[in-house]
């Protein structure tokens, strides 16, 4: 069982350098988007928190999955759309400044 | 169909990396945000599918609840706003982590059977980092809201109590991996998780809050790849890694900025030594010399002016004044002056804050530059408008060693000719330090809300 979660690991590192390379490549200026953004894909807890909240277990694993479910997709739907909002902004910005 | 979810997950991972790397420029940024929010999209509806899911209502009223929550927050947020507004959708993310590591505890232990060993110190991990990340994360946004004391508050032995804290509920996890039909210890590991999160916040002064934000942000990523453990999802996995990167290098950024080592911030408790120092330097001393102007005075020395440099602070998003700044901007350059922005990296309270708010008044992008760029324009330039600003442009960090700011990198507005301070009192920063640029012959203090003051100067310029 234990190999079973050295592989998780091997994905798990590998990841960490993919991002670390895409993530250096943002200039400073998009940083406050790049937290927010990367903030919503955290949310992807929303997997975890809808398979928990969904197997109809106990009562109370089901409970405290849906507030997960809730939790989760605060993160994801409130990250995503203020990082839209921002972006936005700075996308009219050419043609309106002057 | 498990494959199929598993290619799912697949897609919402690669379309996560697409996105981030769509944000190295303004113009695919938010296409690439958009990419990834479809990625999302995909991961969850390929999550519905799962055969293990028997009953949906409750995943819907759940789904709609946090979806309406997250959607108002993010559409009446203020800008000015956004470091807390961060620092709080990173604690629900946390928190959704802790909850589902509860879950999947109470799901699977039976009284007397032992767990696999890896899915206990998946869950375990997932509980206790997203406990602390929950936590943590709510006082920093308190903290950035003023709604718990910015101040560091500190108490005899904080770091040998955290220490306490943290190895006691490791020890915890530990023992439940022995003898796990223990809700009560179970409980308290999670009591010591989120109290670990409060304490090792607390004890940080409100100036270093978007470090902590970013490193916050980083271990949201890694609860949720914890969480991955637990459920064994590969998506889970790669989605937190990346957050967790993009968080560490975050972190990493805002410390090299303030010229501050990572361990410092953490346990420097940051303000508390200069409350210490502060009876010479601080709010206490005698009231020195300072030049008081008055915005007619400043307008002729702008509009009269070859180049000028605006340097905005958070004082400028306080008081909601960007828009003002650019009115400025415009009239200044209309007569024929040269305006340039000077954006500090940890101008505002997060990396890149200033550059949304003068994005939020339309200052076109190419008129920003980064420190490095515009220190050396200083010395040839007529007036340095310094808005609601002070750290980051105190000559302390350069001058005076025993300063808690020494060596952190300043802009070099006290080479420029004349400098006009735009200040609502004489009161120190957010770090807490008296400013020595306040009582130089060059500088003329304007006092008054950012905002009115900026009104005023428009006026008078129009005059001159």
């Amino acid at each position: 069982m234990m190999e079973g979660l050295v592989i998780l690991l091997v994905i798990f590192v590998l990841a960490m350098f993919v991002g670390l390379e895409v993530v250096t490549k943002v200039p400073a200026r998009l940083h406050t988007p790049l937290m927010s953004g990367s903030n919503a894909i955290s949310g992807i807890t929303i997997i975890g928190s809808t398979v928990v909240a969904g197997l109809g277990a106990t009562k109370l694993a089901t409970v405290l999955g849906v507030i997960a479910v809730a939790f989760a997709m605060i993160n994801v739907v409130g990250g995503y759309v203020v990082t839209d909002r921002m972006l936005q902004m700075f996308k009219k910005k050419p043609e309106g400044g002057k | 169909m498990a494959a199929l979810i598993e290619l799912a997950y697949l897609a919402a991972a690669a379309l996560f990396i697409i996105g981030l790397k769509r944000m190295a420029s303004p113009a695919t940024a938010r296409a690439g945000n958009f990419l990834s929010a479809v990625g999302m999209l995909i991961a969850i509806v390929g999550t519905l599918l799962d055969r293990h899911i028997v009953s949906f209502q409750w995943i819907v009223v759940g789904g709609a609840i946090g979806s309406g929550l997250g959607l108002w927050m993010a559409r009446a947020v203020r800008m000015t706003a956004m470091p807390q507004m961060v620092g709080i959708l990173n604690g629900f993310g946390g928190g959704a982590s802790q909850l589902v590591g509860a879950a999947e505890w109470h799901r699977l232990m039976q009284p007397g059977a032992l767990l696999p060993l890896d899915t206990a110190v998946s869950i375990y991990m997932s509980t206790l980092i997203g406990g602390v990340t929950f936590a943590g994360s709510m006082v920093a946004a308190g903290k950035l809201q003023e709604i718990v004391p910015g101040r560091p508050v500190l108490f005899p032995f904080q770091h040998l109590f955290n220490l306490v804290l943290f190895l006691g509920g490791a020890a915890m996890g530990m023992y439940l991996l022995i003898s796990p039909g223990r809700p009560e210890v179970f409980a308290a590991m999670n009591v010591a998780a989120l109290l670990l999160g409060v304490l090792l916040v607390i004890p940080i002064g409100g100036a270093d809050m978007p470090v902590v934000i970013c490193l916050l942000n980083s271990y949201s990523g890694l609860a949720a790849a914890t969480t991955g453990f637990v459920i064994s999802n590969h998506g889970l996995i790669i989605s937190g890694a990346l957050v967790g990167a993009s968080g560490i290098i975050l972190t990493q950024i805002m410390c090299r900025a303030m010229n501050r080592s990572f361990t410092n911030v953490l346990f420097g408790g940051f303000g508390a030594a200069i409350a210490a120092s502060g009876g010479s330097g601080g709010r206490g001393a005698a009231p020195r010399g300072v030049r008081e102007t008055s915005a007619e005075e400043a307008a002729l020395l702008l509009g009269y002016a070859r180049s000028v440099i605006v340097v905005p602070g958070y004082g400028l998003a306080v008081a909601q004044a960007q828009h003002q700044v650019r009115e400025l901007a415009d009239l200044l350059e209309k007569r024929g002056v040269e305006v340039k922005y000077a954006i500090h990296p940890v101008a505002g309270r997060m990396p890149g804050h200033m550059n949304v708010l003068l994005a939020e008044a339309n200052v076109p992008y190419p008129k920003l530059f980064d420190m490095e760029q515009i220190n050396p324009a200083f010395e040839w330039t007529d007036v340095a408008l310094v808005v609601g600003a002070n750290d980051v442009v105190n000559p302390a960090a350069r001058n005076t060693p025993n300063s808690p700011i020494y060596g952190m990198p300043i802009l070099d507005v006290d080479k420029a000719r004349h400098v006009i301070f735009l200040k609502r009192s004489l009161n120190p920063g957010f770090a807490g330090i008296d400013n020595e640029l306040f009582y130089n012959e060059k500088t003329f203090m304007l006092f008054g809300n950012a905002r009115d003051s900026l009104m005023k100067l428009v006026q008078e310029v129009k005059n001159v």
